[in-house]
């Protein structure tokens, strides 16, 4: 069911609809960061330690595809070897396919999936690169993201941006040098962006998933956020679903109009005309609005 | 909409730690365009199965240079035939003399690739092995 959300494949929408009832129960946690940074390592760690508390654990390893040839290597797995033989846990290896349109849609139905089948906690890995990256793990409902001393310094952490989605921060690789620094400029950052206004400052927590330290630390901090949600987390939800709505709906209109639509030779027309870029796609977009008032109207009617 | 990418999977299953010819095929199938699951060395046969189960592959790539084939092979094939996973295309290499070949492809293994092999032609076949199931699916669907 999973590959049918990465396919594309008609069948998924209705399946989706048959299981939706058992959906929204897992608890979601996003995880991010720089290559290398041991985001898999921890995955494998933060597993253990929720298996130890009886739960199943679904994961989703999400790496890139190669921009040449559309192929992936997909590597994470290899982290996370001793959960293969733990029937409690599922991890699904997914390539990005390319920054545009799909990856994210299909990394939250495979969640949606996972959740359905009554995996416990749902955690979902990807490099945290680009925008299409950034949307996975925003989708879930905590973000956790995942540092390290020597993979480029704190400034950088901040002009990426990751920092803005972070719920929880976690600084690994511990035991090498330059760790405290790096941890003390993060707690400076999100002191600046927090101090005086009402809003989760989110902790920054070391550990050394690779030496198995700290990580209990890191899956406290996760609950902690997850308690801070509590009253708020079907708004927080809602608010992630009206966003793949709005994906969705955005995929569909594309497809609509430029493929089967016609606008392609519409539009090639305009410009042989003369007129600039700005001036047909204005022309387009108006009439697409007047013809939907106009629908609107005749349904009213109706 | 997305299209549909070939997934495969390749391990090593045993304590072989050749793992340089793994790794190749690996990249090479990725550069021809599929996305390929490595799993790293010392898996079980159960491991193995239980994998290409979740993560839904069309093909299972084994890699043995320790002489171990004739037991490991047959044993992944069994396992993944338990789990409802015969359809899946296996292929394999390493260090396997000619005769244990034909046994293996005559038992459900559907070619292995020896030492020298071109790394090319691994992909071409898999590529073309998987277009005529895919159209078989679409030609039944
Ligand atoms: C390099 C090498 C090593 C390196 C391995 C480095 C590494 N990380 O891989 C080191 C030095 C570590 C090593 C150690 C040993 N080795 Co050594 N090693 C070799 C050697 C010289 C080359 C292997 C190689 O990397 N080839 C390059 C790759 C690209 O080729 P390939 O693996 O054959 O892959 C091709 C095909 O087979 C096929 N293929 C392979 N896998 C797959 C998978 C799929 C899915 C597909 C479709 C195709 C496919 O496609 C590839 C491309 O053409 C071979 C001899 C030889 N000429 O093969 C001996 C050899 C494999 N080693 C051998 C032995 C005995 C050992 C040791 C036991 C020695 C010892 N006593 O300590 C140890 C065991 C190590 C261990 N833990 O398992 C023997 C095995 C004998 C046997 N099977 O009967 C060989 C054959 C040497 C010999 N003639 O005796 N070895
Ligand atoms: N020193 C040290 N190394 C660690 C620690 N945790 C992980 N590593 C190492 O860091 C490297 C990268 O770890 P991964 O878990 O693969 O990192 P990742 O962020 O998932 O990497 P990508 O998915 O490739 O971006 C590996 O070599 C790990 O062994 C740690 O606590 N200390
Ligand atoms: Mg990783």
């Amino acid at each position: 069911m999973i590959s049918w959300a990465e396919n594309g494949n008609a069948r998924f929408p209705e399946t989706l609809e048959a299981i939706w009832s058992q959906v929204g129960r897992a608890r979601r946690m996003g995880i991010t960061g720089p290559p290398g940074a041991g985001k898999s390592t921890l995955v494998n760690e933060l597993a253990r330690l929720i298996r130890e508390e009886e739960s199943t654990v679904g994961i989703l390893a999400v790496d890139p595809s190669s921009p040449l040839s559309g192929g992936a290597l997909l590597g994470d797995r290899i982290r996370m070897e001793d959960r293969t033989a733990d029937s409690g846990v599922f991890i699904r290896s997914m390539a990005s396919r390319g920054s545009h349109g799909g990856m994210a849609r299909a990394a939250v139905d495979a969640m949606d999936v996972m959740d359905a089948f009554g995996m416990h906690d749902v955690l979902v890995e990807t490099v945290g690169v680009g925008q299409a990256e950034y949307d996975v793990v925003a989708a879930a409902d905590t973000v956790l993201v995942v540092l390290c001393p020597g993979a480029g310094d704190g400034v950088q952490a901040m002009k990426s941006g990751l920092l803005e989605l972070a719920d929880v921060i976690a600084i690994n690789k511990c035991d090498l040098p330059g760790a405290d620094r790096l941890t003390s400029d993060m707690q400076e950052a999100v002191h600046l962006r927090t101090a005086g206004r009402d809003r989760w400052a989110s902790p920054v927590v070391q550990c050394s998933a690779g030496k198995r330290e700290g990580v209990d630390d890191v899956l406290a901090a996760v609950k902690s956020h997850r308690e801070h949600l509590s009253d708020t987390l079907p708004d927080h939800r809602r608010q992630k679903r009206i966003q793949q709505v709005r994906q969705v709906v955005g995929e569909g209109l594309d497809e609509a109009l430029w493929k089967t639509g016609g606008y392609g030779e519409q539009v090639e027309a305009m410009l042989c005309s003369g007129i600039t870029p700005y001036a047909a796609a204005s022309k387009v977009t108006q009439n697409l609005l007047k013809s939907a008032e106009e629908n609107q109207s005749n349904e009213l009617q109706a | 909409m997305s299209e549909r990418r070939i997934r495969v999977l390749v391990a090593k299953p045993g304590l072989d730690g050749h793992d340089r010819g793994a790794k190749t095929v690996a990249s090479v199938l990725r550069d021809h365009g599929m996305e390929v699951v490595y799993t790293g060395l010392h898996k079980t046969p159960a491991m193995i199965a239980e994998i290409a189960l979740q993560e839904d592959v069309d093909v299972v790539g084994l890699s043995i240079l320790s002489g171990a084939h004739m037991e490991l092979f047959p044993r992944v094939r069994q396992e993944l035939v338990e789990r409802g996973l015969d359809h899946v295309l296996m292929v394999g290499g390493g260090i396997i003399p000619g005769d244990d070949m034909q046994v293996l492809e005559a038992d459900g293994f559907a070619k292995l690739f020896g030492p020298g092999t071109n790394t090319d032609s691994i992909a071409e076949y898999i590529q073309t092995e998987i277009s005529k199931r895919w159209a078989a699916e679409e030609a039944q669907a």
